[in-house]
């Protein structure tokens, strides 16, 4: 490969020759951060981020004569919450319970089978746990969503239909598999020492698991609740097929329907927008380090 | 992995009986997350191909339909508009993404704070739900008060949701919008895993920016590339909430991507045995573009490279 690189003075022109190799690293190294077409690049995609949210965020506090009557991108002269009270009154409150309900009630599940299963599949050895081990992997290429139609039958079949277990159970079972994948790769970096040790203390599998593998897995595991937690908080399809009553709308489902009430209402549809995403958005402040740490390990691998 | 259970203190037959033990001790752990799998998501897959071959209109009785569904779906137009559609909006969505992430990710494993603060920005798209996005983006796009306006760029006053190309173009922008931050992240987190001295080296033999970008991150990056392709092909599949609440399929069915067509056929126009086919026909596609996906990744790799997704 050095051959290849030799001397490329265009590319490097900052990079005077006659340096000590140290001062050259070092001002090398400061040449690559000054990566202007990169940082040009990063702030346009940053506006392209950015625009919208603004938008969302001002339009959502502007009244309809501001709405109409201002520059779009424009603050609002006169911001109210008025949007925000609509928006409540229409039950919102009721679907952000629903929510609650739907994504605390699937990853709690998910994230305690899946690390129990994640801890067997690493620690364990045998057939039966490579053959669960590759099942899961297959699940991970297979778009669940396919699975709508009998998912909707089995559903009505157990007289579950217009529940919120409904929403719950496909929910957990379409999370296992990549839940399972990034809590054994967590697992698996945990040193064997430590298992030996629990061994010759006396502990058990059962104990090991709890007292060891859980407290030393806990980032991953804050990290797949997270993510998981987003995944159904933000669920649209199993909802919109598995539900039927206005009293037992998610926020997503509620949005939508909103929106269709309200579409002349502008201000009102993007406060919904943002009421809906306002928990979410806390979460991700408070766990942001977790989270994002925790992804780039489990995919990046 | 099986090293790990390997009792090197104890006698060949306590070794033996131990494992044994363990093994089966250990198997029970995997119970419930097999019972959820096998119930809810590999159960209905067998469903769906048995689906496939009854007639239900989704409330009545199921009753067997032979190879009816199939040959009517298979010499629908509609079926082959979908999967065009899918297959469109997978590879133009593959094209655009993966540059922009992978730049994106170069550009935010930098050390700088300010990097690290844009990363974080980058990050809030995903937070919306999909529906939230669509509603959001319908606002944006209003030609009197949306965007256009706000930014003077008239020529972002267009009918968007209504002519074809643009519905076209519009959706897959949103879904790079949302989608982006996402692949940026785990680009993100490739880089930061290429070893500083393969950079130390090259820089002392004088390579720029440049030539370190396609020498050395490109090829170290090759199997994040491969899962970040890889979860972003199989996720195109699936892009329906987007699509639904955004274009609803429309302007005509210029947007109707394969699972959209399954949800409108299924529950819309209740032929269930039809939509079954369709949702047939996507998991074979998501099966074999993640197959395929993973010979990319060489034969060796292939055991880590599913690990990596």
């Amino acid at each position: 490969m050095s051959t290849v690189l030799q001397s490329d003075s265009k590319t490097a022109p900052a990079t005077p020759p006659g340096h000590s190799i140290k001062a050259k690293q070092s001002l090398g190294s400061r040449v690559k951060r000054l990566n202007i077409p990169g940082g040009l690049g990063g702030w346009i995609w940053l506006a392209i981020i950015i625009v919208p949210i603004y938008y969302i965020v001002i339009t959502s506090l502007k009244t309809s004569e501001g709405y109409f009557g201002q520059n779009p991108l424009a603050l609002p002269t006169a911001p109210t919450l008025e949007n925000y009270q609509l928006v409540l009154e229409a039950n919102f409150a009721t679907y952000f319970m629903n929510s609650v309900i739907v994504t605390l009630g699937s990853v709690i599940p998910t994230v305690l089978i899946s690390f129990m299963a994640a801890f067997a599949i690493v620690r364990g050895r045998g057939r039966y746990l490579k053959f669960v081990n590759g099942m899961f992997l297959m699940g991970l290429a297979i778009p669940l969503q396919a699975t709508i139609i009998p998912i909707y039958l089995m559903i009505i079949r157990l007289n579950l239909y217009d529940s919120l277990l409904a929403i719950m159970l496909p929910s957990i079972a379409f999370a296992i598999p990549l839940t399972v994948l990034i809590l054994s790769n967590f697992i698996r970096d945990v040193p064997n020492e430590l298992f030996e040790s629990m061994r010759l203390d006396g502990c058990s599998d059962w104990q090991t698991m709890w007292r060891l593998a859980l407290p030393l897995t806990r980032p991953a595991i804050v990290t797949v609740a997270i993510y998981n937690g987003l995944h159904v908080w933000n669920g649209f399809l199993l909802p919109l097929v598995l539900t039927q009553s206005p009293g037992l709308r998610v926020l997503p489902l509620g949005l939508w329907t909103f929106q269709g009430e309200f579409s002349v209402n502008i201000p009102a549809v993007l406060a919904s927008v943002v009421l809906s995403t306002l928990p979410i958005l806390v979460i991700y402040v408070l766990g942001r380090r977790q989270l994002v740490s925790g992804l780039t390990a489990g995919f990046s691998k | 992995m099986s090293s790990t259970t390997t009792h090197r203190a104890a006698t060949a037959s306590r070794k033996i009986e131990q494992t044994g033990q363990q093994k089966s001790a250990l198997a029970w752990l995997t119970v419930p997350a097999l019972i959820f799998f096998v119930v809810f998501a590999l159960a209905p897959l067998v469903g769906v191909l048995v689906l496939s071959f009854a007639n239900w209109d989704g409330i009545g009785a199921i009753g067997a339909a032979g190879l009816e569904n199939w040959s009517s779906v298979l010499s629908d137009p509609g079926l082959y508009n979908a999967l065009g559609l899918t297959f469109l909006i997978m590879i133009v969505s593959w094209l655009v993404q993966t540059p922009i992430s992978l730049l994106l990710g170069v550009f935010t494993a930098g050390t700088q704070r300010y990097r690290a603060a844009l990363a974080v920005l980058y990050f809030l798209p995903l937070l919306l739900s999909s529906a939230a996005v669509a509603i959001a983006y319908k606002a944006l796009l209003d030609p009197n008060f949306g965007l256009a306006v706000g930014l003077g760029l008239p020529f972002l006053a267009q009918d968007w949701l209504g002519v074809p190309q643009l519905a076209l173009g519009l959706v897959i922008f949103v879904i790079a919008w949302q989608f982006v931050p996402f692949h940026t992240l785990i680009y993100q987190g490739g880089v930061r895993q290429i070893p500083k001295s393969l950079y130390e080296a090259a820089q002392i033999d004088g390579a720029g920016i440049i030539k370190q970008f396609f020498h050395i991150t490109l090829p170290q990056l090759k199997y994040t590339i491969i899962t970040s392709s890889t979860l972003m092909v199989v996720g195109s599949l699936t892009y329906f909430d987007l699509i639904f609440v955004l274009t609803g399929g429309g302007p005509g069915n210029s947007t109707r991507i394969l699972a959209l067509d399954m949800y409108l056929r299924g529950f819309r126009a209740n032929l269930m045995g039809p939509a079954s086919v369709i949702a047939v026909i996507l998991v074979v596609i998501g099966l074999v573009l993640a197959l395929f996906l993973q010979r990319l990744g060489g034969k060796d790799k292939q055991g880590s490279q599913l690990e990596g997704l």
